[in-house]
C-alpha cells in the first residue's frame, strides 16, 4: 500500500508543521494585541516594549483585525491588553451606558466584565471628515454642515465607520446629509481621495496622511463626534500574573500628545520605519533585535509554513469528514438533502464572519482559522463525493449487488473508485479556495500570507502586499497542479482509456 | 408445474406505480435445464430475473428456491448461488479482466493462485484469449466483454445462471458466433439457466422450453413447435409470424 504510506507521511508532516508553528507562539506572560491599523500597532509595540523593559516576557499579536475581534480576544483571555479609544468603548463595547457617562462610570462598568482601563494617553483620535484642500476651496466647504448643499459629492468611508452607531448613520442624521456613502478600506480611501476618485473620506485625528496629502479637516460644527481618547484596556487578572505591569502602562498616561502620535504614525506609514523602533524611541529605550528585521516582520519561509499548515490541516480534516458525509448523503436521500443543505449554508456565511464566529470557540490564532477553513472546505468535497457516487452507472452498481457482495465492500471496491475522479475534483476546488481564504486568517492572528498583505494594506505598501499575494497565488496554482498529478496517479488506468466499441 | 423446480414464482406481482411489470405470474424453472423468457421490451421478462436475484421484491406472491420462499436477509448468500450476465456485461471499468473475475472470489477469501487457475479454466471454456486477462474492459471488443461477463458469472461455480439479453448489444456476426459458443457451454455445464431475449429465433436456438410474456403476464409456455402449431392466442401467432417473416436473418 504505497499510496497510503505517502498519505500518512504527508499528514504527519502537516501535523509537525502545525505543532512547530504552535510552539513558536508559545504562551508568554503578557500578550498584547493590536488592531489592523498603524497607530494601534505602534501603541501595541509601545506596550510590549514597556513590558519587556519592566522585565516581563511579552509578545505582541499585531494587526489582529477590527474592534470586535480584539474585544472578544480580550474577554476570552487570548490577549491581555490592547490599545482602544474611549469613544469606541462607549459606543461599541459597553453600549448600556448613557452617552455622557464619565470615565469613572465607564471604568466601573468595564470592571464588571473583568476589564481595566488606563488613563488617556494624551491624544484624541476622534473621527473627522476630510477633503482635498482644492476641492474644499472650490466648493467653499469648511464645516461638515456645508456638505449638505452638495448632494453629488462622492463619499467613501471605512467599513467600521459605515456600520457603527456614531459613524455614518448618526452623522447623516445629525447633519441631514442627502448623499449615500460607500465602504472602503481606510488606507485605500486616502489613495482614492488623492487620485480624485472620491471627494470626502472619514479620517482619524492623528492620521499621518492629513499633512502628507494636504487635506482639509472639516469642522464638526454640530459637535457630533464623541471624543476618542486613546487608552489601554487590560484584563484585571493581569496584575496578578504580571505584577507592576499595569502600573507601568498607567505611567504612559498623558505621555503621547496628538502631534507626537501623528509623527509616529508618519514615521511608520510614510517613512517606512519599523513600529518597534518608533515605539522604542518614545520610551527612550533601545529597540530589541527584532527591529533590525524591518517592518516586513517574519520572512517568506515562515509565512509559507504557516499558510501551508493552515491549508494542510484544515483540508485534511475536511477530507476526513466530508467524504464519509458525502457517502452518507448518497446512501440516504433525505439525510443527503439535509447534509448538502447544511454545508451549503456554511458556504454562504461570509468568510470573514465565519473567522470571527470561531473566536469565542477557539480564541485567536491558527486554531480558529483552521476551524473556519475546515468548515469552508466541506461543501465542495461533500457535494462532489455525493455527485460522484450517485453518478455511478446504475447497471454497474447493480452488477456489484448481483454478485452477492455486501454494501461496504461494494462501496470500497466499486463505487468509491468509480467516484474517485469527482471526489478529487472536489478536493481540488476546496484546496484552491482554501489557499485564498486562508489569507483572511491573518485577521485573527493565524499568520500566513495574509500577514504581509494586511500589513501592506495598512502601510500602503504595494511591495509588501505582493509579498503575500504572489506566493498565495503561486500556492493556489501549485495546489491545482498537485491535485492534477494526484488525480492522474490515483485514477485507475481502466478509467482513463477511451471506451472501445 | 414440474415436480422439482430450481426456482419458481407463485402468483408474483411487481408494479411500478400503476404499471404492473410482472402481473400474477406463476412459473417454474426446471433444474439443470435452459429456460428462455421471450417477449417484446416491457413485457416483464427482465423483471422476472431481477425478482430471482432479489434486486426486486414481489408486491404480491412469492419467489421460491428449491421450494422455499426467498427471504431478504438471505439475499447476499442467495445471490452467490446465481451467476448474472446483463446486456452490456456490467464489467467494472476500473478493474482489469482478472480484477473483475476476482472481485467476488477475493471477497470469499480465495488466494490469487486459485483465482488465476479458475480464470484460466474459464478462459478455455469461453474461448477468451488468455492475454486479455490483464486488459481493461475498455480495451476489449463487445463480444470479448460478454465472454468475460460470463466468466465472472461462473467464477464461483454457481448452480444457476441468469442471462438478460446477453447478446443484445452485439453485431450480427459476433452474435452468431457467441450463440454457438453459449449453447455449447450451457450443454457442457449442465445447470439451471434462465435466459432473456426478445428474439424468437435465438430463443429457439437455445432451448425447447420457451416462456412467452406480454404486459407482465405469461402468454404461452412450450417449444417453438408448440407456438407455431397451437398458438395460445392471436398475439402468439403474430409474434411468431413477425419473426418468421425475416427468413435467414439472425437478428
Amino acid at each position: 500500500m504505497r499510496r497510503r504510506g505517502a498519505f500518512t507521511w504527508l499528514f504527519a508532516w502537516l501535523v509537525a508543521v502545525a505543532a512547530t508553528t504552535a510552539s513558536a507562539a508559545a504562551p508568554a506572560v503578557v500578550t498584547i494585541g493590536s488592531k489592523d491599523f498603524t497607530e494601534s500597532v505602534v501603541l501595541g509595540e509601545v506596550a510590549r516594549l514597556a513590558a519587556i523593559d519592566h522585565g516581563l516576557d511579552a509578545t505582541h499579536r499585531r494587526s489582529l483585525g477590527g474592534t470586535r475581534i480584539l474585544w472578544r480576544a480580550l474577554l476570552e483571555g487570548e490577549i491581555d491588553a490592547y490599545p482602544e479609544y474611549t469613544g469606541t468603548i462607549t459606543h461599541e463595547l459597553v453600549r448600556d451606558l448613557p452617552g455622557d457617562a464619565g470615565m469613572d462610570a465607564l471604568r466601573a462598568r468595564l470592571r464588571e466584565l473583568g476589564i481595566g482601563m488606563g488613563d488617556p494617553l494624551g491624544f484624541d483620535n476622534g473621527y473627522a471628515i476630510g477633503m482635498r484642500e482644492e476641492t474644499a476651496v472650490r466648493l467653499g466647504i469648511e464645516a461638515i454642515s456645508d456638505l449638505a448643499a452638495h448632494p453629488g459629492l462622492r463619499i467613501a468611508l471605512s467599513n467600521e465607520f459605515m456600520d457603527r452607531a456614531d459613524g455614518w448613520p448618526g452623522l447623516k442624521a445629525a447633519y441631514g446629509l442627502p448623499m449615500d456613502a460607500r465602504g472602503m478600506d481606510h488606507a485605500l480611501a486616502y489613495r482614492a481621495l488623492a487620485s480624485g476618485a472620491v471627494d470626502a473620506i472619514d479620517l482619524y485625528g492623528t492620521d499621518a496622511e492629513i499633512a502628507y496629502y494636504g487635506l482639509r479637516v472639516l469642522r464638526d460644527d454640530r459637535g457630533h463626534f464623541p471624543r476618542y481618547d486613546a487608552v489601554y484596556l487590560y484584563r484585571l487578572d493581569l496584575d496578578r500574573r504580571a505584577p507592576g505591569f499595569v502600573a507601568t502602562l498607567d505611567g504612559l498616561a498623558g505621555a503621547i500628545a496628538a502631534p507626537r502620535m501623528r509623527a509616529m504614525n508618519k514615521a511608520v506609514k510614510l517613512d517606512g520605519e519599523p513600529e518597534e523602533r518608533v515605539a522604542a524611541r518614545l520610551l527612550g529605550i533601545a529597540p530589541g533585535a527584532g527591529a533590525a528585521r524591518g517592518r516586513a516582520g517574519p520572512g517568506l519561509l515562515e509565512y509559507t509554513l504557516q499558510h501551508m499548515a493552515l491549508v494542510g490541516v484544515s483540508l485534511s480534516l475536511a477530507i476526513l469528514l466530508a467524504v464519509p458525509l458525502g457517502v452518507l448523503a448518497a446512501r440516504r436521500r433525505r439525510l443527503g438533502q439535509l447534509v448538502l443543505g447544511l454545508t451549503g449554508i456554511l458556504q454562504t456565511v461570509p468568510s470573514l464572519a465565519l473567522f470571527v464566529f470561531m473566536i469565542p470557540l477557539f480564541g485567536i490564532g491558527a486554531v480558529p482559522a483552521i476551524a473556519a477553513l475546515f468548515l469552508y472546505s466541506l461543501l465542495p468535497i461533500v457535494r462532489n463525493t455525493h455527485a460522484g457516487l450517485t453518478g455511478v452507472d446504475p447497471s454497474l452498481r447493480e452488477s456489484a449487488a448481483a454478485l452477492g457482495l455486501p454494501p461496504g465492500f461494494r462501496l470500497r471496491r466499486v463505487e468509491l473508485p468509480l467516484a474517485l475522479r469527482s471526489i478529487l475534483a472536489g478536493v481540488k476546488i476546496a484546496a484552491v479556495v482554501n489557499v485564498g481564504t486562508a489569507t483572511l486568517g491573518a485577521l485573527i492572528g493565524a499568520g500566513g500570507y495574509g500577514q504581509p498583505i494586511l500589513t501592506g494594506i495598512r502601510l500602503d505598501d504595494i511591495g509588501l502586499i505582493m509579498q503575500g499575494a504572489v506566493p498565495a497565488a503561486l500556492l493556489a496554482l501549485a495546489m491545482q497542479g498537485l491535485f492534477e498529478l494526484v488525480e492522474r496517479a490515483l485514477t485507475p488506468r481502466g478509467l482513463r482509456l477511451p471506451a472501445a466499441s | 408445474m414440474p415436480s422439482d423446480p430450481a426456482y419458481s414464482l407463485h402468483g408474483v406481482t411487481r408494479a411500478y406505480g400503476a404499471v404492473r411489470a410482472v402481473d400474477t405470474v406463476t412459473l417454474a424453472f426446471v433444474r439443470d435445464e435452459t429456460t428462455v423468457l421471450i417477449g417484446s421490451s416491457g413485457s416483464g421478462k427482465s423483471t422476472v430475473l431481477r425478482l430471482l436475484l432479489g434486486l426486486e421484491w414481489p408486491d404480491a406472491g412469492e419467489v421460491r428456491r428449491d421450494g422455499v420462499a426467498l427471504r431478504r436477509e438471505d439475499m447476499l448468500e442467495e445471490r452467490r448461488r446465481v451467476g448474472y450476465v446483463i446486456q452490456e456485461g456490467g464489467l467494472f471499468p476500473h478493474l482489469t479482466v482478472l480484477g473483475n473475475l476476482g472481485l467476488l472470489p477475493g471477497y470469499l477469501g480465495w488466494d490469487r493462485a486459485r483465482i488465476h487457475r479458475r480464470a484460466l479454466e474459464l478462459a478455455d471454456l469461453t474461448r477468451l484469449p488468455v492475454a486479455l486477462l490483464e486488459r481493461f474492459p475498455a480495451e476489449l471488443s463487445g463480444g470479448q466483454r460478454q465472454r468475460v461477463a460470463l466468466m465472472r458469472a461462473l467464477m464461483h461455480d454457481p448452480p444457476t445462471l441468469l442471462l438478460d439479453e446477453p447478446l443484445g448489444a452485439l453485431d450480427p456476426l459476433v452474435r452468431h458466433e457467441l450463440q454457438d459458443d453459449l449453447r455449447a457451454i450451457f450443454q457442457r455445464l449442465d445447470r439451471t439457466v434462465v435466459m432473456v431475449t426478445h428474439d424468437l429465433a435465438e430463443a429457439a436456438w437455445f432451448s425447447d422450453r420457451l416462456v412467452l410474456m406480454r404486459h407482465g403476464r405469461v402468454v404461452q409456455e412450450g417449444s417453438i413447435a408448440d407456438f407455431i402449431r397451437a398458438p395460445a392466442d392471436g398475439f402468439v401467432r403474430e409474434f411468431v409470424a413477425a419473426r418468421r417473416a425475416l427468413p435467414g436473418t439472425v437478428a
